[in-house]
């Protein structure tokens, strides 16, 4: 029996640790510098650019750093401790032979002023990876450079609207976006300078209402910015026509490609009709979440979009070498300093060499197998109302729960806590009531999805017997639910308090 | 049943008229449909505007709205309470949670606003 | 079948559950005219041996700042990457995390949030600092956003010896929003010329940028700066290298409304430029307006301490296209780095640190001075970068020392009043005596005509 079959929620063995500002004790450090062996100098520096008094930070020996950081690892919950069933994140393994390549020696250390002669390595590499996202999208350039999946967008909407302005078609300004859209969407079309028109999804099934799009369709049109399979795991079956429409009225289409894990080796964005499609590195491609970064969001284009993504473009040449084109001046368009999150490109790089072609289409499958599976076992407790070509993902609602027991979405999930499982995405998208919204990915085992399910059984039996318990979870975490709105109302947002340092 | 001591809006806002000044805030429903309250920014005193502006925001922990002028002039006095104590707007949105006070700029304004009972239904009797 | 579990029972099992024959009937909804027909044109999948192989291969042919002696800076700096924190970022707990959204299986990641804006705050002695921006130059674009948006106009001023990269992705996201760039021109002595600067900055300017240290290394007229700014009505932006803040001058001391830089240097690897840790910070008035997560303290159910993302009402899932930003995922695990590092340090360490940089910027100097025909055309203070002024093209040194281990610098030809001869040459706390030995053989040799005889 594995430790996964436990269902009794146990005490999480784990409390806060005191402040890293409250601990240690002047004199103690951790890092040191080596000592500068040349003929002595003095710096120079006038008393009047020098800051009035010294910075107070604690002073620490690395056992007390290394004990204070993995007590609070210890709050944690994450992938090796168990599922983190979060609709739209795709929070798959991360393999570690990812971290170990990021590592080398060669690769970590390059600096990016280095030239192209000094990282020949590096360049093939990341020539390579362009090629394996064009290869799965189906499209012809890409740009490494966005540094997450909203700077993907972000660039995205600066290719459109660089588009049109080549054309001379300065009017297009709006950008269209279904409402079950994630905030990222309106938010980086404002961002890039042009304005987001929301068009209802239908009542039905969610997906996008042709009519609606009709209606908004005019010659400010720039583009439509679309999540296929969308936001409630469905795949967008019009997306053709959708694309008919907007090319023909002059429009270019955006793929928000977060859900990318549905679809590898079973459809490409360059053949719906897409024109840019953007990915989620640290979602389909398993790299690290990091608790909040650094993700990669590179976006992939067609061959007529290609000579707005900025520079520099790495060049292959006949020889075998591998150049720099369009390296940036001072008059050139910019996203980053550089070329964006090069470390978290070469873990992606490592992961799809790893699957290979089919690695990757089979990783969509049982991605997509258990989310079905999971749907399946689930929906007598928690409906879905769209459930029908269900991918990747689901979202059911807890309005069942609400009605008959008055426990809410938000408080499975908070019970779901104390089980040792990170609850899934709660009241997004915004289409549906008390919306839950569950993805599993491909690396869940069956037994762990049995006992996922086995899980809510058991809260659904909890909320019929004992709402309270499920609405004053949880309980056997390090901390209980957090007075937010204090937080928000008497913000304190950093540690007032002096070190115990004194000098 | 809400007071009928004032008018209302579609977006859940009174105005309680006081000789030529309005006094404005946003009903029990708004309040708590936003939840607890943490945050509201008001305009500046002086500052003038059209029936329908934007004209600073409410929010709470998990949502924000927009407050809007329903009626036009210029704001004469905003409620430093409710800057320092937002929950003020939950306990007590009606009276002592008022937002600002507008002196009128056309009191006719006034009369196009919902009336107590129009407003009643609108939150569905 | 790497990394998923199922085995073909597992699969004939699951797929009886849902009541289909075969898994390709999970993809029976897809229109058929979209259906990618075939195989993804990939090679087959690697042995995770394999893999590594073609990644030491791949490293075997770059040459970076452990094999060579690095002079290079710009904005990211060949600094120490301790192993105790790469020790802590490795760890699963804090790598494979979510983002804390359920702040009760997130106390970690928050607690450390919260302590690294901390460091941020007490480095720059702002009031609230966030989880982190991608990088400095994305950081200084939402800094001057959110200084016009409190302002309600619609010019900034730049100053020329900005960090050209930096200018360039402002000015990109400005475009967007309709902003206004104004250039505040450089004085011969290679920092702002204030009487300049105040002929620029009129009652539409809202926000005054400033970098310190500039882009040449020089230490800037910071509190004029702000003088100029403040008389306006204008806010001031200040760009910073945080390590630097170890002995200069910090922004509050100067008056700046809002702090944005790089912080790559506390433990991250150089990595080409990516990932990098951006941060912002701003007093107090404006932390409504800052962008990304931020996490504050409160209490529980229970009555306990804790942390918790909160503001959230700036950011994107709840405003959408009325956000502050759109950013969402940031550099976190950077962020923990850093935060590791400057745990590690204490208030002795920072001094050693920053006396260190300052130390071997004098030596620097001192060493390549001794050189004929060598000239260092600003005479300001400087922190760990100066600019080293040759009669020859600084390219061609550059390609030269390359050939002799030595990433010698970044020319500067057509930076500021920058001309041919102009490179700008970075110290760390990693440099010895001999590394910058080298540097000055390699110069002589190089100024004295005897490339050809050395390489």
């Amino acid at each position: 029996m594995s430790q996964d079959s436990q269902l009794t929620p146990e005490r999480w063995n784990a409390s806060l640790p005191d402040s890293i500002f409250n601990q240690g004790v002047a004199g103690r450090r951790a890092l040191t510098f080596p000592k500068w062996d040349g003929e002595d100098v003095s710096a120079d520096l006038p008393d009047a650019v020098r800051r009035a008094a010294p910075a107070d930070l604690p002073s620490l020996s690395e056992p007390e750093v290394m004990r204070h950081f993995t007590r609070l690892s210890n709050l944690n919950h994450h992938i090796e401790r168990g599922i983190y069933p979060l609709g739209s994140c795709t929070m798959k393994y991360n393999p570690r032979v990812n971290e170990q390549i990021a590592r080398l020696a060669g690769l970590a250390d390059l600096h990016p002023e280095q030239g192209p002669e000094d990282i020949q390595g590096l360049l093939g590499a990341l020539k390579l990876l362009e090629t394996g996202l064009c290869q799965i999208t189906g499209f012809d350039a890409c740009s490494l450079i966005p540094a997450a999946g909203a700077h993907g967008e972000y660039l995205g909407m600066l290719v459109i609207r660089a588009y049109h302005l080549s054309r001379g078609d300065t009017g297009r300004t709006e950008i269209l976006i279904p409402d079950s859209a994630h905030g990222t969407n309106p938010a980086s079309v404002v961002i890039a300078g042009m304005t987001p028109r929301t068009i209802k999804s239908r009542q039905d099934d969610g997906r996008i209402d042709l009519e609606q799009l009709r209606d908004a369709l005019s010659e400010k049109t720039a583009g439509i910015m679309i999540t296929n399979p969308n936001t409630l795991g469905l795949f967008e079956n019009d997306i053709q026509e959708v694309a008919a429409l907007v090319h023909a009225a002059g429009g270019r289409l955006y793929m928000d490609g977060a859900n990318m894990n549905a679809i590898m080796g079973k459809s490409r964005p360059a053949e719906m009709g897409f024109d840019v499609v953007h990915f989620n590195l640290h979602k389909t491609m398993s790299t690290p979440h990091g608790g909040g970064g650094p993700g990669c969001g590179p976006i992939c284009v067609t061959a007529d979009l290609a000579e707005f993504l900025p520079g520099p473009w790495i060049t292959a040449n006949a020889d075998g070498s591998y150049g720099l084109d369009k390296v940036p001046d001072a008059d050139s368009d910019g996203i980053h300093s550089y070329f964006g999150n090069v470390g978290i490109a070469l873990r992606a790089l490592a992961y799809i060499l790893r699957l290979g072609g089919n690695g990757l289409t089979r990783a969509t499958e049982c991605a997509v197998l258990n989310a079905n599976y999971l749907l399946a076992r689930l929906k007598p407790i928690l409906p879905v109302d769209h459930e029908v070509g269900c991918l990747h993902e689901f979202v059911a609602s807890g309005r069942s729960w609400k009605e008959n027991f008055g426990v809410r979405t938000l408080d499975i999930a908070k019970r779901m806590l104390d089980y040792g499982v990170h609850a899934p995405t709660i009241y997004f998208p915004l289409i549906v009531d008390e919306a839950i919204m569950i993805e599993p990915t491909e690396t869940e085992s069956k037994e762990s999805l049995d006992h996922f399910v086995a899980i809510m059984e058991a809260i659904h039996a909890e909320a019929q017997s004992d709402p309270d318990l499920v609405k004053t979870a949880p309980h056997t975490t390090p901390v209980g639910r957090m007075d937010e709105a204090r937080a928000a109302r008497e913000p304190d947002l950093r540690f007032l308090g002096p070190c115990n340092c004194a000098i | 049943m809400v007071p009928d001591d004032r008018k209302y809006t579609q977006e859940h806002e009174w105005v309680q008229v006081d000789g030529d000044t309005g006094i404005i805030g946003v009903t029990d429903f708004a309040a708590s449909e936003l939840g607890d309250i943490v945050f509201v920014e008001l305009p500046e005193v002086g500052s003038e505007f059209s029936a329908g502006d934007t004209v600073g925001t409410i929010e709470s922990v998990k949502a924000v709205a927009d407050l809007y002028l329903p009626v036009s002039g210029e704001i004469v006095e905003i409620n430093e309470a409710v800057v320092d104590s937002p929950e003020l707007v939950n306990s007590d949105a009606m009276d002592e949670g008022w937002l600002v006070k507008v002196k009128l700029a056309d009191p006719a304004e006034v009369d196009a606003l919902l009336d107590a009972d129009a407003y009643q239904n609108l939150l569905g009797g | 079948m790497p990394y998923v579990p199922h085995t073909p029972e597992d699969i004939r099992s699951m797929l009886d559950t849902i009541g289909l024959d075969q898994v390709d009937d999970l993809f029976a909804a897809l229109p058929e005219a979209v259906r990618f027909q075939g195989e993804l044109d990939l090679p087959d999948g690697l042995t995770e041996e394999e893999v590594r192989r073609f990644f030491i291969k791949a490293a075997a042919r770059n040459h970076g700042q452990l094999e060579l002696t690095s002079f290079l800076g710009g904005g990211v700096y060949d600094a120490i990457v301790p192993a105790a924190c790469d020790a802590i970022i490795s760890r699963s707990e804090f790598m494979t995390a979510y983002t804390p959204y359920q702040p009760e299986v997130s106390q970690g990641t928050l607690q450390a949030i919260y302590e690294w804006q901390t460091y941020i705050c007490r480095l720059t002695g702002m009031d609230v600092s966030n989880a982190s921006m991608y990088d400095g130059a994305t950081a200084l674009s939402e800094a001057v956003s959110m200084a016009l948006a409190a302002k309600r106009k619609k010019t900034v001023v730049l100053p020329a010896n900005l960090n050209p990269r930096y200018r360039r992705v402002v000015t990109t996201s400005m475009r967007g929003e309709g902003i206004t760039i104004v250039d505040a021109p450089v004085a011969f002595d290679g920092t702002v010329d204030i009487a300049a600067l105040t002929g620029v900055v009129d009652g539409d300017v809202g926000a005054v940028v400033l970098q310190n240290p500039n882009y040449l290394g020089l230490v800037e007229r910071t509190n004029e700066i702000q003088a100029v700014a403040a008389a306006a009505g204008a806010l001031t932006v200040a760009v910073v290298n945080p390590v630097a803040l170890s002995v200069l001058q910090t922004p509050a001391e100067f008056g700046a409304d809002i702090v944005c830089g790089e912080a790559q240097p506390f433990g991250i690897a150089s990595s080409w430029g990516g990932p990098l840790l951006g941060f912002i910070a701003c007093t107090d008035a404006h932390k409504r307006r800052l962008p990304g997560r931020v996490v504050g303290r409160t209490t529980d159910s229970r009555g306990q301490e804790g942390y918790v993302l909160t503001l959230q009402t700036r950011e994107q899932h709840i405003r959408r296209e009325k956000a502050t930003s759109n950013i969402c995922s940031n550099q976190g695990l950077n962020a923990m780095c850093a935060t590791v590092y400057l745990s590690m340090l204490g208030t002795e360490g920072l001094q050693e640190l920053g006396e260190s940089n300052l130390t071997r910027a004098a030596a620097l100097r001192r060493r390549l001075g001794k050189i004929d025909g060598v000239e260092f055309p600003f005479a300001g203070p400087v922190f760990n970068e100066m600019v080293v002024r040759l009669p020859r093209p600084a390219a061609e040194f550059r390609a030269y020392a390359r050939t002799r281990g030595v990433l010698a610098g970044i020319p500067l030809d057509g930076f500021a009043e920058c001309g041919a001869g102009d490179l700008l040459v970075a110290v760390t706390e990693k440099r010895t005596a001999v590394d910058i030995d080298l540097l000055g053989e390699v110069l002589a040799d190089f100024l004295a005509g005897r490339e050809e005889v050395s390489s």
